[in-house]
């Protein structure tokens, strides 16, 4: 396992917010992050725990910071302390608990969230309410704590218990097993039975009026509030985005055709229609023999450019195009976030889709 | 001359099932089948497949189980089997005129040869066409993995369109498939394996149980959906095009005579070969079950096509289909990923309003973390699914040492990227690029679950 | 993605073949187009015809981006 310490200990980087961290309550949460050597607060209790559960460890440093602070700042704080908490070499760093404490769970979670890609194990606590689980659960494991501190030990403890099996290497299958916020991402493993006999029993169960599992639990997906009607379309910015994969001839953006990890931003300056010679679909899910012949039949430029005459509305001169096959809805909503910025900053007003 | 379907509540048509193992696989001539060994007269194959004159080249190579060999980029897997029924060809509709309505299978013999498959390559077509490991952890994932491979490297005339060139290699797949178990059949082994399967009777017929009530036993049903988008995304039934046709009813046994193949290419992962429907293990099992713990109602087949209108009909009509089979509940099998989500739910939720029970197979495209929604289309009904799996989790398949087609189109398949070779000549790629890794007939053992 | 630009306050016409999946997803103004591998054009139609349903579809979300809504509305 890792770096030990040199009397061959674990060794722990505690993450506390300015309370626990000693320095003082609200009217402090505006103190920048120091580092302190050793345990403090409730780093005693938790160094006391692992030796309980036989785990030699030793808290090497203890990180504090202010929560309006980190809250403030979180960009900053992250890129100037992950390094000097992997400096420490830790084999664990621990955060929190931060109970129902909004500003200290995301702090938590977003510290833990930084660590783990880095190969450093992190574990943290928090009230089911905190903003932090949400905010953090599929990247962070989070045990659930009460909302205040009276629940210290009994969170402490369940961190402890994580704790070690993570400075064993071990990989946690099951997070709700251990007291954690189920992470929500789905992860493959080999069933005993095969998929048929599966659906078979199922069936039989729910004719039976037996219980049964589903094995994928239908999620909810949430809605936007619809924007105003535009007044008119007179002078206003309209730009065309499309899932359907037009893009220039030989894909010069090496947009995959599917599970597309990037999008294009492509020009229509001087473009009156779109042919065989100008462009093509890179999109892998459907036959694109009829779109490679005419791509105006998924990325209409021909007819936009000439409702543009008749309207008088502004054609946005980028239209934006990436393949929606296999593409994950969390890339697509990230690529739709990262073009929205661009569209508002680009004075953009209204946006027609196209998906195939 | 035709062989008319026997009445409602005569003798149900009853096929027997002959399996004769192939333990290894070899060229020399004449083709034969000794001591399991099945050795294939290599001039006189490709002889016969270069007969087409769009074939302007076909090689031969034959793959094993636990070789150090990827084929890649696959298009089709067949098993090679011949029907004893005299009239009755396999395949039927491919390469003869057959009408499933007036020249129904009669009960009699079908034969195949198990433990071995003809599997077709050649330069890709589409992007979504996959490959199979024999030995290394992408082995884990198929069951092909497991079987003796006579690959067809087909290379078609130069010029051919796209729909020309993949009619062209499923034609080539199927003509092998026939020569070798016509070729074999010519000496027929004594060692076989064989099993009895009954069709259901037809509802209505005074053979045919009403729902189950009180001690009855329960009647299942089976949706069988297939691809049918176009170019690459095709299904045939008998030699018809799914997407030009209402959903209908079949007969159950119709699949091992090949009724049911693949003009897909797509996905790798979900796409059922025409090993899968000859071996519909879903169809197979409700069929062995048929009249001892669940009485098998019927398979109805459907489409999946591309246009609203098209998804609203099939669906209404295939709910109406099953519901004429009076069961408790259905099986629904999807294929392929994406708008096919919105037919299954479309037929979920339809099948469900006329107070019959479903359960879905489905694979998931959750994202390469797992984190994101994992089908786009979903319907509160829907609340008895199987998973076969996480489509875009990746696995790192180490570098083989025989490749069988051609591996350079490996970071255009989908479910590959420009980032999918490794430093050390390993791939790390999608499932979705592995054939049959999320099959959703469930042949797999594959699942996924919260974490 | 006609959720998340609509989100970050632009109001988005989604066209689209199969609208129960653009429903599904939470697109708020939806416009059905014709079939996948061709949502904007039908290559079964002489050229002119086909611009002309291309024309009406580009239209038909113009019209839908000047419609006050108060929930998903598809305009057929």
């Amino acid at each position: 396992m890792g770096a030990v310490s040199r009397n061959g200990k674990y060794r722990i980087v505690h993450y506390l917010n300015q309370f626990f961290g000693g320095v003082g309550g609200e009217e402090k949460a505006d103190c920048r992050p120091f580092t302190i050597k050793g345990p403090q607060g409730p780093g005693r209790l938790l160094e006391k725990l692992f030796r309980e559960g036989n785990a030699d460890v030793e808290i090497v440093a203890t990180v504090v910071c202010g929560d309006s602070y980190f809250a403030e700042n979180q960009e900053s704080v992250l890129r100037e302390w992950i390094p000097v908490i992997r400096e420490h070499r830790p084999d664990l760093v621990v955060a929190g608990p931060a109970f129902n404490a909004g500003r200290y769970g995301m702090a938590c979670g977003a510290i833990c969230s930084t660590l783990e890609p880095l190969g450093i194990p992190a574990v943290t606590a928090m009230f089911k309410e905190n903003p932090g689980v949400d905010q953090y659960r599929k990247t962070a494991l989070i045990v659930e704590s009460a909302n205040t501190v009276s629940g210290m030990e009994d969170a402490v403890r369940k961190m402890v218990r994580l704790g070690i099996k993570r400075l064993h290497g071990e990989e946690i299958e099951s997070p709700q097993a251990e007291g954690c916020f189920e992470q929500g991402i789905r992860r493959n493993y080999l069933h005993a039975d095969p998929a048929w006999r599966r659906a078979i029993d199922m069936l039989l169960r729910k004719i039976g009026g037996e219980p049964f599992e589903t094995e994928y639990p239908i999620p909810f997906f949430d809605r936007v509030e619809p924007r105003p009607a535009l007044p008119g379309l007179k002078g206003i910015t309209i730009a065309l985005v499309t899932s359907g994969g037009i893009v220039p001839t030989g894909n010069p953006d090496h947009i995959e055709s599917s599970s597309a990890s990037k999008f294009g931003k492509y020009s229509l300056e001087g473009l009156e229609s779109a042919d065989a010679t100008t462009h093509q679909s890179a999109h892998g899910g459907y036959d694109t023999t009829y779109v490679n012949a005419d791509p105006n039949r998924v990325l209409p430029i021909d007819v936009f450019r000439e409702l543009e005459r008749e309207m008088g509305f502004k054609p946005h001169p980028w239209y934006y195009a990436t393949v929606g096959n296999g593409t994950s809805v969390d890339n697509a909503q990230k690529f739709a976030k990262e073009i929205a910025v661009e569209l508002i900053r680009d004075g953009v007003q209204a946006v027609i889709l196209t998906s195939t | 001359m035709s062989y008319a379907r026997p009445h409602a509540g005569v003798q149900p048509v009853t096929h027997l099932w002959r399996k004769i193992p192939v333990s290894d696989l070899g060229f020399s001539s004449p083709t034969r089948l000794e001591d399991g060994k099945l050795s294939i007269d290599i001039d006189e194959l490709t002889g016969l497949l270069q007969s087409d004159p769009n074939v302007r080249e076909a090689r031969l190579a034959i793959a094993r189980p636990g070789e150090s060999v990827r084929i890649i980029p696959v298009k089709d897997v067949i098993e090679p089997r011949l029907s004893l029924i005299p009239g009755v060809p396999v395949f039927p509709g491919v390469f003869s005129a057959w009408n499933p309505d007036v020249d129904g299978i009669a009960s009699g013999e079908i034969v195949s040869l198990s433990g071995m498959v003809v599997t077709t390559v050649g330069s890709i077509v589409g992007f979504q066409e996959g490959l199979i490991d024999m030995s290394g952890p992408g082995a884990r994932y198929s069951l092909f993995s497991g079987k003796l491979h006579l690959v067809l490297d087909v290379t078609v005339r130069e010029g051919m369109g796209r729909h020309d060139h993949e009619r062209t290699v499923r034609l080539a797949g199927l003509k092998a498939s026939n020569y070798i178990a016509g070729s074999v059949m010519k000496h027929p082994p004594r060692t076989d394996i064989r099993e009895t399967l009954v069709n259901p009777e037809s509802p209505g017929s005074p053979a045919s149980p009403g729902r189950a009530g009180g001690k009855g036993k329960p009647r299942i049903a089976y949706l069988y959906m297939l691809q049918s988008q176009g170019l690459l995304h095709d299904t045939y039934y008998c030699g018809v095009d799914v997407k030009t046709m209402p959903p209908r009813r079949i007969l159950p046994t119709e699949a091992l005579f090949g009724a049911i193949l693949s003009g897909n290419c797509v996905s790798a992962c979900d796409k059922n070969t025409t090993y899968h429907h000859q071996n519909n293990p879903i169809l197979l099992d409700l069929l062995r079950r048929h009249g001892t713990d669940l009485e098998f109602a019927g398979c109805v087949i459907t489409n999946e096509n591309v246009t609203l209108g098209d998804k609203q009909r099939s669906s209404t009509l295939a709910a109406e289909l099953v519901a004429s089979l009076v069961p408790d509940g259905v099986i629904i099998s999807k294929e392929g990923f994406g708008n096919p989500d919105a037919d299954l739910m479309m037929n979920c939720s339809k099948i469900e309003a006329h107070g019959i029970k479903t359960v879905l197979l489905t694979d998931e495209f959750a994202g390469q973390a797992g984190a994101s929604q994992s089908l786009v289309d979903t319907h509160p009904k829907a609340d008895a699914i199987v998973s076969t799996g996480n489509a875009n989790e990746v696995t790192v398949l180490p570098p083989m040492e025989k490749v069988i087609g051609d591996d350079r189109v490996i970071t255009t398949l989908a479910g590959g990227s420009s980032k999918s070779r490794l430093p050390d000549g390993s791939i790390a790629i999608e499932l979705q690029a592995l054939i049959g890794s999320t099959n959703q007939l469930g042949f797999e053992r594959l699942s996924s679950r919260f974490k | 993605m006609a959720k998340e630009i609509e989100r970050a306050g632009i109001p988005v016409a989604h066209i689209c073949s199969i609208i129960t999946i653009s429903q599904t997803v939470g697109a708020n103004r939806i416009v059905p187009a014709v079939a996948i591998p061709h949502p904007l054009g039908n290559p079964r139609l002489p050229p002119g015809e086909e611009k002309e349903v291309r024309r009406n579809l580009v239209k038909k979300a113009l019209a839908a981006l000047q419609t006050t809504i108060q929930e998903q509305t598809v305009f057929s």
